[in-house]
């Protein structure tokens, strides 16, 4: 049985039994007059549904989490001891042609073993769908039957239903969690594979990344190495130019869009500023990588001075003109946020336009603005389409911006994109960088909700 | 009492002197700290318009396609010298000799091994294939001769566009002087034309410039999108509705809240990680799926229509809660009824703005494999599939000049959508927006 086929009949079961509860509750009704009756006759077929809608969606939660695994399990332990026997990554790509084998898709023939488990994993399947079509049918329809029977004018049908939407609501409002939670263990958990094969202390404090292993002993040079200061220095330099090109023209911007500009010039230039900060990042990738590093290239040549074609100045540049607009429209909040009557008071003693910002609207914004170039390094360090297309992939241990350096996300692309075995120091070096990643952003935002709560000055 | 009158008007007079000989340096900082302000908001307009001036001047030639019009004779020697008219022996017949035979029949003069191949190689491979398949509709073309007009190679194309600098040596250009020479002569037997580049907009990626198109990879943004938003917006507006109208003040609570500001923050390929491991390797959903980077995105977006959701709840005036309840109506009833409408115009809107952001995602979709070179267009969202923003990606790498120019395309039409949304976004707003 298909699963479509599976929903389909326990919607029809569900909207039967909703049908069948409002008529019972409105001839209930009718027959004793509605004035003894709890809840209206809607509710009570509302509450039939949820009698047969919930257990049945449990089975099926439960038949889409644990079926597959259930099934794997099943057909390995089928396996001749040979194959069972085998170290877990040659497992996997024996239960991967398996699937393949299952599917369809196998490009070369399969053999006998595998084309055996591949029978016995798709009658399994069968059969555990057959299971799950046949489960969710009597579940719902004896659930909705119970409701059914259940029904008559003192059950308090609309608080029960009542108190389920909420309780639904609450779930959605767990998936948050349930998404940072999802994030730390799968992360984590691979990372701390990686740390077991590569000491934490040679990932965090070694000079030296080559993540290429050796495929085979003999190979001479590609032992692999994994010291990630190169890939952090290489990220605090392109992230160091970015700052320095957004946070000076940002702010300048927003005190200027805020204090000077007409409402008129403000209503052509705001909206400029909002584009900029729409446009995807890949684009900007694409433009520092064929706009702005041919320029820079030639411009380096023309005053006789080398500029790498993947040099940290061109992909900081561009991230600096990416992150601009958050600088300023977060700037343009906070200092549109400061009281009037500071700036009066300030025009009173005779201070001009410009004392009056930088010496007082300027100290009582910094808290925000602060807060605000946290989020904004927050937001460079992990950016990832403008490096993986405009800066370089060897890690460069440098201090000179016009060469090539590498990032911590640059990095975690080209180790994951392509083939990829599971379970090499390789792969889950990248699942160590995005830990470590996780946790500095994670660090960022928290430090500027703090200096934002910390230090904001409360007015009036 | 003169005495201290006297002493005051003195320091009057000295502070005044003092402020007046201060006076020129201070204006003229402040006139200093108007000239940064201005230079400052010129330079980012600026900016915005060399990169949309760049954009567009590079991209504009993609969406039309240079045609060449050969006569090709269907020769029933070549198709089908058997005679049999087997479907099998058509569709492998050596279609390549037709337009070969074609363009030798133009240049008589042409000889020598190298100088034919690049004569052939001015029209595209993709010819063959539609000789191919004009032949399988209508086998009655054999034996026929007909003037037929096939997209131009991507070089040809690029010498009509003006992107091939004829000035430089011979040596370093992919198109040389003997090719100039022909393509000059096709232009005066009125064989070139310039069309509408319908293929850009119809068919999937290719190894060759002339044959690649992106509606495989828009198809796969719209499947992505569309899961994305049947399950970030029901689960982001009931979260909201929880968090704003129904959630206590506890621990769980405060945790939740914690996490949809933090989640907010986190880069997006952090999420790309958490689809692999969990959507892939723990789940076995399939790689390079629109279903697994709709799910990725869902969760990424979750956090914007939460927070654009809360704001518009919380923009709906008590009175009208306190209204409902006082007529009898339960506190879900209230929400349900009332609220909901009242706050879905600005949620809508909040919901479009994400999914704005959703479509330029890319650095997540590399994650979970969807960078794979795919040339079919997806049908379901479980087919492999690309996306518009991985389609700009992968044909900014590729080394042919002809791709920059369609990447640039490319880029301009994703641009282009999403515009579209903010407009949307900024058309709800203001035809919903309610002032209380």
């Amino acid at each position: 049985m298909r699963l479509t086929t599976i929903l389909l009949i326990y919607a029809a079961i569900l909207f039967a039994g909703y049908l069948a509860g409002r008529r019972k509750a409105m001839v209930i009704g009718y027959r004793d007059g509605f004035a003894g009756m709890h809840s209206l006759p809607l509710y009570h077929g509302y509450n039939v549904m949820l009698w047969g809608a919930i257990p049945a969606l449990i089975s099926i939660i439960a038949y889409l989490a644990f079926s597959d695994a259930f099934i794997i399990s099943t057909v390995v332990s089928g396996l001749p001891d040979a194959l069972r026997n085998l170290p877990e990554p040659q497992l996997n790509l024996a239960i991967n042609d398996i699937r393949n084998a299952a599917a369809g898709t196998m490009l070369s023939g399969a053999s006998e073993v595998t084309s055996a488990a591949a029978e016995q994993f798709n009658s399994l399947r069968n059969l555990s769908s057959i299971v799950l079509g046949i489960t969710v049918i009597v579940l719902s329809a004896s659930g909705c039957a119970l409701g059914f029977f259940r029904l008559n004018e003192t059950v308090r049908a609309r608080n029960q239903v009542e108190s389920t939407v909420v309780v639904c609501l609450l779930l959605a409002a767990s998936v948050a969690v349930l998404t940072t939670v999802g994030i730390v263990f799968s992360v984590l958990l691979e990372a701390l594979r990686f740390f077991q094969q590569v000491p934490i202390t040679e990932f965090l404090f070694g000079l030296n990344w080559s993540p290429q292993t050796a495929i085979r002993a003999d190979q001479v040079g590609s032992s692999g190495s994994f010291g990630a200061v190169p890939l952090f220095t290489g990220t605090l330099m392109i992230t160091g130019i970015a700052m320095l090109v957004a946070v000076p023209i940002g702010l300048m911007v927003a005190i200027y869009m805020a204090e000077y500009i007409s409402p008129r010039i403000r209503t052509v230039v705001k909206p400029m500023l909002e584009l900029l900060a729409g446009i995807p990042t890949v684009v900007y990738g694409y433009f520092a990588a064929l706009t702005v590093a041919p320029l820079l290239r030639d411009f380096g040549f023309n005053m006789g001075f080398e500029i790498s074609a993947e040099s940290a100045l061109g992909a900081g540049l561009v991230m600096g003109i990416m992150i601009l607009p958050f600088i300023s429209s977060i700037s343009d909040d906070v200092i549109n946020a400061v009281p009037q009557g500071l700036r009066d008071g300030s025009y009173g003693l005779g201070a001009t336009k410009s004392e009056t910002i930088t010496r007082v609207i300027l100290p009582a914004a910094l808290p925000g603005i602060v807060g605000g170039f946290l989020l904004a390094v927050s937001r460079a360090i992990g950016e990832t389409m403008i490096v993986v297309m405009a800066a370089g992939l060897a890690a460069n241990l440098t201090a000179n911006p016009f060469e090539a350096v590498t990032t911590v996300t640059v990095q975690i692309v080209t180790l994951l994109v392509g083939d990829q075995e599971f379970d090499s120091p390789k792969t889950l070096a990248a699942f160590g960088l995005g830990l470590t990643l996780f946790v500095v952003t994670l660090g960022l935002n928290m430090l500027a909700l703090q200096v934002v709560r910390r230090f904001r000055e409360e007015y009036d | 009492m003169a005495e201290i009158n006297r002493k005051a008007l003195k320091s009057a007079a000295e502070t005044r002197k003092l402020v007046e000989s201060s006076l020129r340096s201070r204006y003229a900082r402040e006139r200093r700290f108007q000239a940064y302000g201005i230079a400052a908001v010129v330079a980012s307009v600026a900016f915005v318009g060399f990169f949309f001036v760049t954009i567009i001047a590079q991209g504009h030639t993609a969406f039309f396609q240079t045609y060449v019009k050969l006569d090709i004779d269907f020769d029933p020697v070549v198709i089908d010298p058997e005679g049999g008219r087997e479907p099998q022996a058509l569709s492998s017949a050596n279609y390549q000799k037709l337009v070969k035979t074609s363009l030798e029949k133009l240049f008589p003069d042409v000889s020598g091994r190298s100088d034919k191949r690049t004569l052939n190689s001015m029209v595209s491979t993709g010819a063959i294939y539609e000789l191919r398949d004009m032949v399988l509709a209508d086998a009655s073309l054999i034996g026929k001769t007909r003037s037929l007009w096939f997209p131009a190679d991507d070089e040809l194309d690029m010498y009509f566009k003006g992107r091939v600098d004829v000035d430089v040596d011979e040596t370093s250009r992919r198109f040389n002087d003997k090719q100039v020479l022909w393509a000059e002569s096709l232009r005066e037997q009125g064989r070139i034309e310039k069309r509408f580049n319908t293929i850009f907009f119809t068919s999937g990626d290719s190894r060759d410039p002339e044959l690649s198109g992106i509606w495989a990879a828009a198809k796969g943004s719209f499947f992505m999108l569309l899961v994305t938003i049947v399950i970030a917006f029901p689960m982001g507006v009931a979260a909201a509705i929880y968090l704003e109208e129904f959630a206590p003040k506890n621990r769980w609570v405060d945790l939740i809240e914690v996490n949809i500001n933090n989640l907010a923050a986190v880069p997006s390929i952090i999420f790309g990680l958490l689809g692999l491991a969990v959507f892939i390797n723990f789940f076995s959903l399939p790689r390079s799926a629109p279903l697994v980077g709709g799910l990725v995105l869902a969760l990424m977006t979750m956090p914007t229509v939460i927070i654009a959701s809360r704001s518009a709840i919380k923009a709906v005036p008590p009175s009208i809660r306190k209204a409902a309840l006082g007529l009898g109506a339960s506190q879900v009833q209230t929400v349900t009824h009332h609220v909901l409408p009242l706050a879905l115009p600005g949620m809508l809107t909040g919901a479009i703005l994400g999914l704005a952001r959703a479509l330029g995602e890319t650095a997540p979709l590399l994650m979970i494999g969807m960078v794979a070179f795919i040339v079919d267009i997806p049908q379901t969202p479980l087919d492999p599939s690309s996306a518009l923003p991985v389609q700009i990606y992968l044909w900014a790498d590729s080394p042919e000049r002809a791709f920059v120019e369609r990447t640039s395309a490319a880029i301009i039409v994703l641009l282009a959508f999403l515009l579209l949304m903010n407009a949307a976004a900024v058309w709800l707003r203001s035809r919903f927006e309610r002032r209380w």
